[in-house]
């Protein structure tokens, strides 16, 4: 919302200051935009009497002026056609800016005389094109007085940002109420004189979609002369971004201005027959004001004449009818429609007009009466003319309401310790006017502009509530809604930065944990992944849905309806996906060997709520070239150490899983592994990816990734740990090499070997994996460790060698191979 | 002492001096003090000793023993001292050799931030509630007091999923604030939570990007006035950037969840973007007192129950607190950018080390 601060003085009387008054609008919340005073770089140059001009001695065509500066007399060297003594100009003073030759003044010699100063024309200025000569001020013109402040031109621009709830506040009128109750002067009073009228007939209304219209008024004004408005007509609108038009839809402009009261002319002579009904759409098409067509469909609400749609209804008038300079009758349409058609209609054509702005967010009924006759006089003045009788149709609204405060609850709500009878005159500045009033509580009646304030309590209360829990509640807010109303307008009116702070009050004596377990397993996980050399990133949510389907299941159901972008459309089925790409951009920029994970969701249809939240990582490349250890390849094994360690953290006993070789098909089928906790549960994946899923990315590889499901890694229980076995017995260490066929796991070697004696063993690890030439085909070696930990004594050589004997004899059973 | 022991002594004493290696050093020992060696062999013909010599012989024999032994084990550890010195001045190394790599990660600054913001909240006695990315219109508007014709439903703001079953279409939430409804139906007042999350718009540019985090608070109770809202935003905001005189001033404004509700801005100087200094005010949360339709909404009755919410933007923090211009960089996994306003993952926001 844009308005002049003449504008505003125009309602509001004050002298305060420029900032005082746009500081003040941003602290009651019409939220300071911008000021754009064009004229405050020209405050510096004042009006100057030229009391003698003589040629100068060695140019022809410049002269040297006399100027009496109100400050003092200089000498001005000036080259204008037009400089001579006695007249009255501009002076620039050396040090000022003159912004239209983008220079700063000094005090200069111009072929030997000095010249201290400028006299300046209008281009000089910036104000104009002209550059004939320098400014010639009339005679009157006060010398020493800032040639601005004299001309009129200090009209600061004042936008204001007005939020939703307040349509009241765009208008100028709006404002300076509110600014006045915020104690910046006082508002203007303001009555327009009734219009008798001097003949009947015109254009009448007729209602056939009342829900979207409830009431209209219009009234012919015939034997106008439309022309171009007046200068200060024009001024004013075009002071605002407004471009003048002609008298009779300026006027319609600035009252949606200065009253925020949205009016229409149509041109009588091109209405068809001498009925304006406002009905539902038809499917018509129409032309609008703004030269563009369309549609009106059965939820618009439009204006038709006998030809057709003419209008529609608060959103935008139509040109067929619109008035020109032919025009010689007019019909003003003074009307109140339905906020929320107004909105969706406008919404739908994308026609964002300052009708509609106004519209939607409600405007005043009470006022149409006496916009309509004060649009009218303005019509009468600047257009002459014989005003016709008011017509309507339809019925005010009953939009009177009352809302009660308990003065306690500003305190107590507000947090602020306002007096009651300051809280009792801010609600009478805004037009409030009290019904009844104690030392506890003030009821007031709502001004017909404040639609925000009681208005009817709309809720719509969650379907599974108790019924007398949810009727208790509802009361509740029917009771408490309109004082906070009133609350806040008392608080707002003073400033919230007045409402002292409280820091909030200990719930504990010392903060319980702010984490649930489930979040900081979450975060421990951040931290493990991090300090396995990962670097932690944030991708989006959504990516390409075909890159999507490298990746897995990407359901109609998770694609965006209107996504931003086409390669932003569908939800990802597993961050691997997004981290994929984020590799490939890494490798674009020189960077391939990049070890990446993130915490994040990954989405699927039948997941609770369509979402899990999942750890994954990948590293790409190569591990680092090094003087001491050779750069490798990432490999499964790269992916599995950090799903490992991820489990580890999460006190997930890895030697209790099982890992499956049926990965998700983005993995290499050979090269990755499932892994469960029991029969059931995945709790995650790790391997290189798919080769194809590689190529079709335009990745080279390889890549190792790795996911973890936290939300199917089950709480930890709390149990208190036994005491640790510390046996004073040195563990004795025995190795084994068994020659295995090739499909035979290593798993399967490892636990066959441990549940060989399960209270000697301590451990079992492998240590060496061959195949190759030395073996037969079809088979390999595996090399293990087994850790025997005596108890009670130590181990005699029998012992150990009868516990080596078990371990052989167990893997053999279990798994074929042989002792090498 | 006899000559013969004196001869011993001496020439034992001259060999050790000569032998310059370990090796030598031990032929000496085993000649001297082995089986065989010179000294046993007097040792062992002590019996041949006359009776009378017996007790002198005796003692001169043990005397050189003793010093036989200390001299032979004196050379040894010089031997010893002298090869290792040979072997410390061969093996040497380039010590500017680069380390073998171990690669560290780090913490990403979003996550840095969302900690941060929790460990400030946590110490005023919030926990974190948390709820899906894919949200039902009713808890992402209709339950927020945004009505149907809102124009934050408009479809350029707005991620829509397509309808299933007659119902609205979901949204990829816009908001943390649906969070806040879950809350209110499964936890009964008093209520003291944040949501930190991601959120969903459709807008891109330096300072836009369609997925982003929020962080919202709802605090509930029946005593919780304005006041304690500003309080509590104050106390956030000093210690989150690390400034106890940081200037913070509130504004009327609207949302539709609350009332009143205010804009929070921060005092910074808007051409060198230090915050505290100079006179400009940037704006940095939005928070009111929740709205009675919202507490109605969710079965609560704002006759006995009243409190407050505020929302703001992770990243929008997390630039402010670090310098950091652009927007769309978080977003991007640049290892760069990453190494370089990453956070170590072993130095977590911890109170009492200080955010």
């Amino acid at each position: 919302m844009k308005f002049t601060l003449s504008w505003l003085r125009t309602h509001l009387d004050t002298d305060a200051p420029l900032a005082d008054i746009t500081d003040t609008l941003t602290r009651i919340g019409l939220e300071l935009e911008g000021v754009d005073d064009p004229t405050a770089a020209l405050a510096s140059f004042r009006i100057a009497h030229v009391v003698a001009a003589v040629q100068h001695p060695n140019a022809d065509r410049l002269r040297v002026c006399t100027v009496d500066t109100g400050d003092g007399i200089v000498s001005v060297v000036c080259g204008a056609p037009n400089a001579r003594a006695g007249m009255k100009g501009v002076f620039a003073a050396p040090g000022s800016f003159v912004p239209g030759t983008n220079t700063t003044l000094r005090v200069g010699e111009i072929r030997g005389v000095r010249s201290a100063g400028m006299l300046l024309s209008a281009r000089e200025m910036g104000l104009g094109e002209d550059h004939s000569g320098i400014l010639d001020l009339p005679p009157d013109a006060p010398v020493g007085v800032p040639y601005v402040r004299w001309a009129g031109l200090d009209d600061p621009v004042i936008e204001v940002s007005v939020t939703p709830n307040r349509g009241d506040c765009f208008s100028v009128r709006g404002i300076a109420r509110d600014l006045a109750a915020a104690g910046i002067g006082t508002l203007k009073p303001w009555q327009p004189a009734r219009i008798d009228p001097q003949f009947h007939g015109g254009p009448r209304w007729r209602i056939d979609f009342p829900e979207a219209c409830p009431w209209i008024l219009g009234r012919t004004i015939r034997a106008v002369k439309n022309s171009p408005s007046p200068k200060w007509l024009q001024e004013r609108l075009s002071s605002i971004g407004l471009r003048p038009i002609n008298a009779l839809v300026d006027v319609t402009n600035f009252f949606t201005v200065d009253l925020g009261r949205p009016l229409h002319v149509f041109d009588v002579a091109r209405l068809t027959g001498d009925v304006l009904t406002l009905r539902r759409g038809e499917g018509e098409t129409f032309r609008a004001l703004n030269g563009n067509d369309y549609a009106a469909t059965p939820e618009d609400c439009v204006i038709a004449d006998a030809a057709g749609v003419q209008s529609m209804a608060g959103v935008i008038g139509g040109e067929q009818t619109g008035c020109d300079e032919s025009t010689t009758a007019v019909f003003v349409e003074c009307a109140l429609f339905d906020p929320v058609r107004v909105a969706l209609t406008g919404r739908r054509l994308q026609v964002v007009s300052d009708a509609r702005q106004r519209f939607e967010r409600g405007i005043d009924p009470a006022l149409m009466p006496d916009a309509l006759e004060a649009a009218t006089a303005m019509i009468l003045e600047l257009c002459g003319g014989e005003p016709g009788e008011v017509t309507q149709a339809g019925a005010p609204p009953a939009w009177q309401r009352d809302a009660t405060l308990r003065f306690s609850r500003v305190a107590a709500f507000g947090g602020s310790n306002i007096p009651a009878d300051a809280a009792v005159q801010s609600l009478q500045r805004l037009g409030f006017a009290v019904r009844h009033l104690d030392t506890e509580t003030i009821t007031v009646a709502v001004p017909s502009w404040r639609n925000d304030i009681a208005a009817p309590v709309v809720l719509d209360q969650a379907p599974d509530l108790d019924p007398a829990v949810a009727a208790r509640a509802a009361a509740g807010c029917a009771e408490i809604e309109p004082e906070c109303d009133l609350v806040e307008e008392v608080l707002r009116l003073r400033g919230l930065d007045a409402v002292p702070p409280v820091s909030l009050p200990r719930a504990a004596p010392v903060p319980l944990p702010t984490l649930a377990p489930r979040q900081q397993r979450a975060e421990q996980m951040r931290r493990t992944l991090a300090a396995q050399g990962l670097a932690e990133c944030v991708t989006f949510s959504f990516m390409a849905a075909a890159d999507a389907a490298l990746f897995g299941a990407t359901p109609d159901a998770l694609r965006l309806s209107n996504p931003i972008a086409a390669d932003l459309d569908q939800l990802r089925p597993t961050p691997i996906a997004t981290l994929a790409l984020a590799a490939k951009r890494n490798a674009a920029r020189g960077w391939p060997d990049v070890a990446l994970f993130e915490l994040g969701p990954e989405f699927a249809v039948d997941a609770p709520h369509g979402q899990a939240l999942v750890a994954a990582g990948l590293r790409v490349g190569n591990t680092p070239r090094h003087w001491a250890a050779a750069a490798r390849p990432v490999d499964a094994f790269d992916a599995k150490a950090d799903l490992w360690a991820a489990l580890a953290a999460l006190g997930v006993p890895t030697d209790a899983l099982t890992v499956a070789a049926d990965a998700p098909g983005f993995y290499h089928p050979g090269r990755s592994g499932l892994v469960r906790q029991g029969p059931k549960t995945v709790l995650g994946s790790f391997g290189e990816l798919h080769p194809r899923v590689l190529a079709a990315l335009g990745m080279t590889g390889p890549v190792a990734a790795f996911a973890l499901n936290l939300d199917a890694v089950p709480e930890p229980k709390r149990r208190r740990r036994a005491a640790p076995e510390l046996p004073p017995f040195q563990p004795v260490r025995r190795d084994f090499a068994f020659l295995a066929d090739a499909g035979v796991t290593a798993d399967a070697v490892l636990r066959a070997a441990r549940a060989a004696e399960r209270t000697l063993i301590a451990g079992v690890s492998l240590f060496d994996v061959y195949a190759g030439d030395k073996l037969p085909e079809g088979k390999k070696s595996l090399g293990i460790e087994v850790m025997f930990q005596p108890r009670e004594r130590t181990l005699t050589d029998a012992e150990i060698e009868a516990a080596c004997q078990k371990v052989i004899a167990s893997v053999v059973k279990a798994t074929g191979a042989m002792l090498r | 002492m006899t000559d013969d022991l004196q001869a011993l002594q001496a020439e034992t004493t001259a060999a050790l001096a000569a032998a310059t290696d370990l090796r030598g050093w031990d032929a000496i020992r085993i000649a001297v003090l082995g089986r065989n060696g010179r000294l046993t062999a007097l040792l062992r013909d002590m019996g041949k000793t006359p009776a009378e010599q017996k007790r002198e012989r005796g003692a001169a024999l043990n005397r050189l023993k003793d010093a036989l032994t200390d001299a032979i084990e004196l050379r040894r550890r010089a031997l010893e001292s002298a090869e290792l010195d040979v072997r410390i001045a061969a093996e040497g190394i380039d010590p500017t050799l680069p380390p073998r790599p171990r690669e560290t990660g780090l913490i990403h600054p979003i996550s840095r931030t969302i900690e941060e913001i929790a460990a400030i909240f946590g110490a005023m006695g919030c926990t974190i509630a948390e709820g899906p990315d894919v949200e039902s219109d009713w808890y992402n508007f209709t339950a927020l007091n945004i009505p149907p014709h809102h124009p934050a439903r408009a479809d350029q703001d707005t991620f829509y999923l397509p309808a299933q079953d007659n119902r609205p279409p979901p949204v990829l939430r816009t908001q943390t604030s649906p969070v806040q409804i879950r809350t209110m139906l499964t936890q009964p007042p008093p209520i003291r939570v944040i949501v930190i999350g991601r959120t969903y718009r459709a807008d891109h540019d330096a300072t836009h990007s369609p997925m982003f985090h929020q962080c919202e608070g709802l605090v509930i109770d029946r005593a919780m006035t304005l006041g304690h809202l500003k309080g509590t935003l104050i106390d956030f905001l000093r210690t989150f950037f690390g400034q106890p005189d940081l200037p913070v001033r509130f504004r009327a404004s609207y949302f539709p969840f609350t009332e009143p509700s205010m804009e929070v801005d921060i005092g910074w100087n808007r051409r060198t973007g230090e915050l505290g200094k100079g006179d400009d005010w940037l704006e940095i949360l939005g928070s009111g007192m929740v709205h009675p339709r919202v507490l109605a909404n969710c079965g609560i009755d704002p006759r006995e129950w009243q409190g407050f919410a505020w929302g703001m933007g992770v990243e929008r923090v997390a630039m402010l607190k670090h310098g950091i211009t652009d927007l769309r960089p978080f977003f991007e996994s640049d290892i760069r950018w990453l190494r370089h306003y990453g956070f170590n993952p072993l130095a977590p926001t911890m109170l009492h080390e200080g955010v």
